[in-house]
């Protein structure tokens, strides 16, 4: 089993980063629970979502501790935030680089950086880099397709904002592959 | 064949009282109940469901209209949560004395204060005994499920009762995760068209709600203490036609484990679903230990219970509520007097987890076990009259 933590604030998509990839890990025949934690409750106040994927049935339903990788929607959380906390070694996180937001190193941790809301401002028109962080963290970890994604994106919204997600999948994808593959 | 398919918990939920050919809804949106009756709202707005979805504007008249609705005949559908739940509780007894076999879903949710919009079980705790047939799910596919087995058992002629499906705010509302939804044609039959005993009609006057005198009332509570008491092989059979259809079998009281265990967790709804996890945990480290999921609430399970928790010498009881200055958590009470007069009780242990959202984890259930065995060591009879597990000490 692996289990992600996303960080970011309400209303940045990280409830819509764990449905879509539970549903693109659906869609490829495993087991996958996503749901959300709110803080405060409130739009900007920070939450996480949580996504566990496995071959199996999944029935743990307590918070995720110790999460194989992270995606950090909005880096300015990790302020105040240790976003890395409880990871486990080995594990990856995939960090919307902003401007200012200094990323530190973290020992036994792949970080990934993305300029995901710059990139995201010229698919969406502001700046929205959860599905873009999605994209990069498909092509990183390879835990689920590329394909899936765009088809998960499909069965949840309209024709329209689904095009768009898509678009911003597969730069998500590019970027990461041009960036860190090897 | 049916379909399993990736989605949020509330949505199944919508999609089985669609399903269910319900004709009327009557709700008032609150967290974390909210996506249910959206989705329904939907479904009526572009006609996937043949019924009337009626906005109100209180849980009050949220229960009001069921009761209504359901008096002329409809078969009929609410959901709430915690302060709604509190708000709609003036007329949860009335309902059930009315013999109105309404489905409500309580997505359970902590009552304030402090205002807490998360998950224990403090709102369902407070209508224990409106006489409504209560049980508790623990995952996605058992609140789909639930649904139909939830009418199929009310609106038999010999019970014709309410029946409350309790699911744990967020952590199955807000959840997505695999729910095989049925087909028309699997469906077929369970749940035959409701053809009402009594209804409120201009042209066959008859009175629902009368006022019982002192010579009267005493006679009312207990015809309705005992058909409630007498629903339970109705709930049973509901759940076997359920299990032959869809190869999913319920039971009041589900075990794991239980036959050799020497400690038995105790555990109602999701909690389950991790506590099971943590008690395959322990007995791969060779610890007897077991699971006991209480499923039906009311009318309580007493024979089934008793005999699942006998052999055990210890049983650790988890409650999502206080039942504050009383004997323990509401679950670990009742089960003490079910066990009471057994030759050789096991010692109840009474621990209050999970409240108002805070997480359990499998490792909080390892410390449980280990502190009861290392207390019972000392005591082997009394246990504790209860303990807040986890909670900071102020100094």
């Amino acid at each position: 089993m692996k289990e992600i933590s996303i960080h970011a604030r309400a209303g940045q998509g990280a409830i819509t980063v764990a449905a879509l990839l539970g549903t693109a890990v659906f869609l490829e025949g495993r087991y996958a629970l996503a749901f959300p934690h709110f803080g405060a409750a409130r739009m900007g106040a920070p939450m996480n979502s949580f996504v566990r994927i496995s071959d199996r049935p999944i029935r743990i339903r307590s918070q995720v501790y110790e999460p194989d990788y992270i995606l950090v929607v909005d880096a300015t959380l990790m302020r105040g935030f240790d976003v890395f906390h409880g990871m486990k070694k080995g594990g990856a996180a995939y960090i919307n680089q902003q401007e200012h937001e200094a990323v530190p190193s973290q020992e036994g941790i792949q970080i990934y950086t993305i300029p995901a809301d710059e990139l995201s401002r010229k698919i969406f028109g502001r700046p929205m880099g959860n599905t873009m962080l999605l994209g990069a963290y498909s092509a990183g970890s390879g835990e689920v397709s590329l394909e899936s994604l765009e088809k998960a994106v499909e069965e949840k919204f309209p024709e329209k904002i689904a095009r768009l997600n898509q678009e911003a999948f597969r730069e998500g994808y590019q970027y990461f592959q041009e960036k860190y593959a090897r | 064949m049916a379909k399993r398919i990736g989605m949020e918990v509330s949505i199944a939920a919508a999609e089985a009282v669609k399903q269910a050919d319900v004709d009327v809804v009557a709700a008032y949106p609150i967290t974390p109940q909210t996506h249910i009756v959206e989705k329904l709202s939907e479904f009526a707005a572009d006609g996937q469901l043949d019924g009337e979805y009626v906005t109100v504007e209180s849980e009050h008249s949220a229960m009001s209209v069921c009761i209504g609705s359901q008096a002329s005949g409809a078969r009929t559908f609410t959901s709430t949560s915690s302060q709604g739940l509190a708000l709609m509780s003036e007329l949860v007894p009335i309902v059930s004395a009315l013999r109105l076999p309404l489905v409500m879903l309580l997505v359970n949710r902590s009552l304030s204060g402090p205002l807490s919009i998360w998950n224990d079980h403090s709102d369902v705790m407070s209508i224990r005994d409106s006489g409504c047939i209560q049980l508790f799910v623990k995952n996605g596919q058992e609140v789909y499920d639930h649904v139909f087995i939830g009418y199929r058992i009310a609106e038999k002629e010999n019970v014709l009762l309410p029946v409350i499906i309790n699911m744990d705010g967020f952590i199955l509302s807000h959840t997505f995760e695999p729910v095989e939804i049925m087909t028309p044609d699997e469906l077929k039959g369970y749940l035959p068209p409701y053809q009402p005993k009594y209804t409120l009609h201009p042209d066959h006057p008859l009175t629902m709600g009368a006022y019982a005198t002192p010579a009267l009332y005493t006679e009312a509570k207990k015809a309705h203490d005992e058909v409630l008491k007498a629903s339970y092989p109705s709930i049973l059979e509901a759940w076997n036609s359920w299990g032959k259809r869809t190869g999913r079998h319920y039971r009041p009281v589900e075990e794991l484990f239980c036959q050799d265990a020497d400690t038995i967790i105790v555990s109602m709804g999701s909690l389950s679903e991790t506590a099971a996890e943590a008690v395959k945990l322990m007995r791969d480290q060779g610890e007897k230990v077991g699971l006991l999921e209480l499923r039906l609430w009311r009318p309580f399970p007493f024979e089934e219970f008793s005999r699942a928790a006998a052999g055990a010498q210890r049983l650790i009881v988890m409650d999502r509520a206080v039942s504050s200055g009383g004997p323990g958590g509401p679950v670990a009470s009742e089960i003490r007097s079910a066990l009471y007069g057994i030759n050789n009780p096991p010692r109840v242990d009474s621990y209050i987890i999970g409240l108002g959202g805070r997480n359990v984890t499998i490792q909080d259930f390892v410390e449980m076990v280990e502190k009861t065995e290392a207390e019972s060591a000392l005591s082997p009879v009394t246990g504790s009259t209860y303990e807040i597990f986890g909670a900071r000490e102020h100094h």
